[in-house]
């Protein structure tokens, strides 16, 4: 599970050098500064950071959501089975948004309109890309709700989002994601709102309907354990940028980033039990006001004087893990 | 955690959900039941309604039940529920329930038909008048508030103007002038086509840049609009519209339509600025749905509340409008009723037949007052931080 299949060929999504600037008050946030990743077919890609490093502004530029006016994808490319998402114009997205990627947001509550039933907006999400006689399209609903798992789906389509917990709303969502059958489910937080037990619950739904339905997903979140539970590849971002590549055996055993270290130098675990625990001091700078060469530079411990100058590359440690940290390279080369 | 309870994906253990089932239409019962004044309101207003309805069909037709034209000089200006003197009239002039119910006018004309026919005209004002403005204001509105940050080039403002003047003037009859608009009109489209091949902006010379720069976003253009037309008093704008169009109750009430629409504008904008950022409208576009689909289908609904509340005054403003423009004359012309003129009429014998003033002020001030004490009702039903406490 842990091993990145290379030969599966071209990616099904892959993402190039991805520039997305905010504009507001004369300055300018770069969200996301130059990311590359790629997910294959079949695969989950898991992309962590902490909050507001532009994991999720990553994510929207894919469905070309980012809002117009203060957003503006500057540079990059974004290929989606062999097209340039960014090159397509309004209406040919529209018709790949939902039909060939889906998206779960991270707040079941309020992805929901409050004031339609779940089979209204079921059915809206159906109908939108394929034509369906309404009996066909009432049983494909049904379908659909018993597959993420959700009791008596014929009585359930009748009812309001509020009258559905936490949990059923977000299996409705991935209901919803699931209904045109999407080649790639982008999934954002999608339990970061729901507590430890229906986390779980959803994390084995989505892992079963991949393997069912062979689709890949691309999963965001800010949780080290769900990451490990489900990737089969990581991508460690930090301040809009990518900071640390590789499978989960990689990430987790030796990872080689200072950043990623912190990270997972904070998580708790039993053999730390009553000691203090590890935090990255200082916290991630303002998009609008990054520091210059490396971004981590300010809080990590192995600053040396050219990591404030010069913006560090990407260095392979082989069988695709890449970290960028030029500094913990050398090191480790003179450590061998 | 048991580690032998590992029943992850089994269904069974996640149960039904336990919020109580009611229909929407149970929920606004429960609230009407609880809001005294506002069932009160609610129910004047069906009253009011069956009124009119029943109304149009008696008092219409070539041969009426209730004839509020017919004319009995011998028996003018009779109090309410007096008998009327049979001999002195012909069988088809005597009134059907044998008694004057709410009197004579100076002209021996019934009453209770008059205000039957004029509770009908009252109740089209009314809802067709607003009508229009809420359709109006909630376009406006949501354009303003969904698409608020786009903005508009000058070359289209140029464009618009150059049309609407050149339509205008070919209209008037001043055909050469309106010509030339119409070809700038056409010049300008042609520039548009031009300049969108040419995509480096920075080589355009300076004129093109400001045809082609932006000049307003959509949502200040929208809400200036809404700023100049509330700026006039508008019972004398529409005095002065009414003044110069043919005298007709439909165009009364399209003037009165179109001059009250600002209010529910603002109303849609403030609710369509918070809606659009919510969720469910990012998961609607993620779904690939249309914006004017997302705007009308998907935000619509939850942001008529406010609209509901005010188009329920504004009701009950437009029958005052239209009473107040009848009273002065400029209203639905005479030979038809409605509660405004009666009351007019009325006014020249206030001393000898004060009935002819007071039944249709008293009519119109409980039908006011019941659509603001259920508009106020609505607006405690509908806002959700009041609901929270029942």
């Amino acid at each position: 599970m842990d091993k990145r299949p290379k030969s599966h060929g071209t990616p099904l999504l892959r993402v190039e050098n991805l520039k997305v600037y905010f504009q507001g008050d004369g300055k300018r946030a770069r969200a996301v500064d130059g990311i590359s990743y790629e997910v294959h077919q079949k695969q989950t890609v898991c992309i962590v950071g902490e909050s507001g490093c532009g994991k999720t502004v990553s994510a929207l530029s894919i469905l070309g959501l980012i809002p117009s006016p203060p957003g503006e994808i500057v540079s990059g490319k974004i290929f989606f089975s062999g097209q340039d998402l960014l090159k397509l114009d309004e209406k040919t997205m529209q018709n790949i948004r939902g039909n060939q990627i889906a998206m779960v947001f991270q707040e079941p509550l309020t992805s929901l309109n409050p004031v339609f039933t779940i089979g209204d907006q079921l059915g809206e999400a159906v109908s939108t890309h394929k034509s369906m006689g309404a009996e066909s399209l009432k049983r494909y609903m049904i379908q659909l709700l018993s597959d993420v798992g959700i009791p008596s789906p014929e009585q359930r389509l009748n009812d309001y989002p509020h009258q559905l917990s936490g949990g059923q709303r977000q299996r409705v969502m991935i209901a919803m994601a699931l209904s045109c059958d999407p080649d790639l489910m982008i999934a954002d937080e999608p339990t970061t709102a729901l507590d430890v037990t229906v986390q779980a619950q959803i994390l084995e739904l989505l892992r079963s309907i991949q393997q069912k339905r062979s689709m890949a997903i691309l999963y965001i979140s800010h949780d080290l354990g769900v990451v490990s539970a489900i990737a089969h590849w990581i991508y460690v971002m930090y301040a809009g940028i990518m900071a640390e590549q590789g499978n989960s055996d990689q990430i987790f055993r030796s990872p080689r980033h200072p950043y990623t270290q912190g990270l997972l130098a904070s998580l708790p675990s039993l053999s730390k039990r009553g000691k203090r625990l590890y935090s990255i001091p200082g916290s991630v700078p303002n998009p609008a006001y990054k520091p210059t060469g490396c971004p981590f530079h300010p809080r990590c411990p192995h600053t040396i004087s050219t990591c404030r100058k010069e913006y560090p590359n990407m260095c392979d440690y082989g069988h695709g893990h890449m970290a960028r940290c030029p500094v913990l390279y050398e090191k480790r080369e003179h450590t061998e | 955690m048991n580690p032998g309870e590992n029943h992850i994906d089994a269904p069974d253990y996640i149960e039904a959900p336990l919020a109580p089932k009611h229909t929407r239409m149970q929920e606004f019962g429960r609230m009407l039941k609880q809001n005294r004044l506002a069932a009160l309101g609610f129910f004047i207003f069906v009253l009011f309604f069956l009124c009119a309805v029943t109304g149009l069909i008696l008092t219409s037709g070539t041969k009426p039940l209730f004839n509020p034209a017919m004319v009995r000089l011998e028996e003018k200006l009779r109090p309410p529920l007096s008998k009327p003197n049979l001999q002195a009239l012909r069988p088809d002039q005597v009134p059907v329930l044998n008694v004057y119910l709410m009197g004579t006018d100076d002209l021996g004309r019934d009453v209770f038909a008059r205000m039957l026919q004029g509770a009908w005209v009252s109740l089209t004002v009314g809802f067709v008048a607003v009508g229009i403005s809420v359709f109006i204001g909630i376009f406006m509105g949501g354009i303003a508030g969904y698409f608020g940050q786009h903005h508009i080039k000058a070359i289209h403002i140029l464009f618009f103007l150059c049309l609407i003047g050149g339509i205008g003037l070919v209209l008037i009859n001043a055909v050469f002038a309106g010509t030339a608009l119409l070809l700038l009109c056409l010049s300008s489209i042609v520039f548009l086509l031009s300049a969108r091949d040419k995509l480096p902006e920075k080589t355009l010379p300076a004129w093109k840049g400001i045809l082609l720069g932006n000049a307003v976003s959509v949502d200040t253009l929208i809400m200036r609009i809404v700023d100049i037309m509330l700026c006039f008093p508008s019972f004398f704008l529409i005095l002065t519209v009414v003044a110069l169009l043919p005298a007709s109750i439909y165009n009364i009430m399209i003037v009165i339509g179109l001059t009250s629409w600002m209010g529910t504008t603002r109303f849609v904008r403030a609710e369509f600025l918070s809606l659009r950022e919510q969720d469910f409208v990012a998961a609607a576009k993620a779904l690939g749905i249309g914006n004017f689909r997302i705007i009308f289908r998907h935000i619509m609904p939850n942001a008529v509340a406010p609209v509901l509340v005010s188009a329920t005054i504004g009701i009950a403003t437009a029958i005052l409008t239209e009473a107040g423009l009848s009273f002065l004359g400029f209203g639905v012309p005479p030979p038809h009723a409605t509660w405004g003129n009666i009351l007019s009429d009325g006014k020249n014998f206030i001393f000898d037949a004060p009935w002819l003033t007071f039944i249709p002020g008293i009519a119109i001030l409980i039908v006011v007052l019941s659509f603001n004490l259920f508009g106020e009702g609505l607006r405690d039903i509908l806002n959700p931080k009041l609901r929270e406490r029942h």
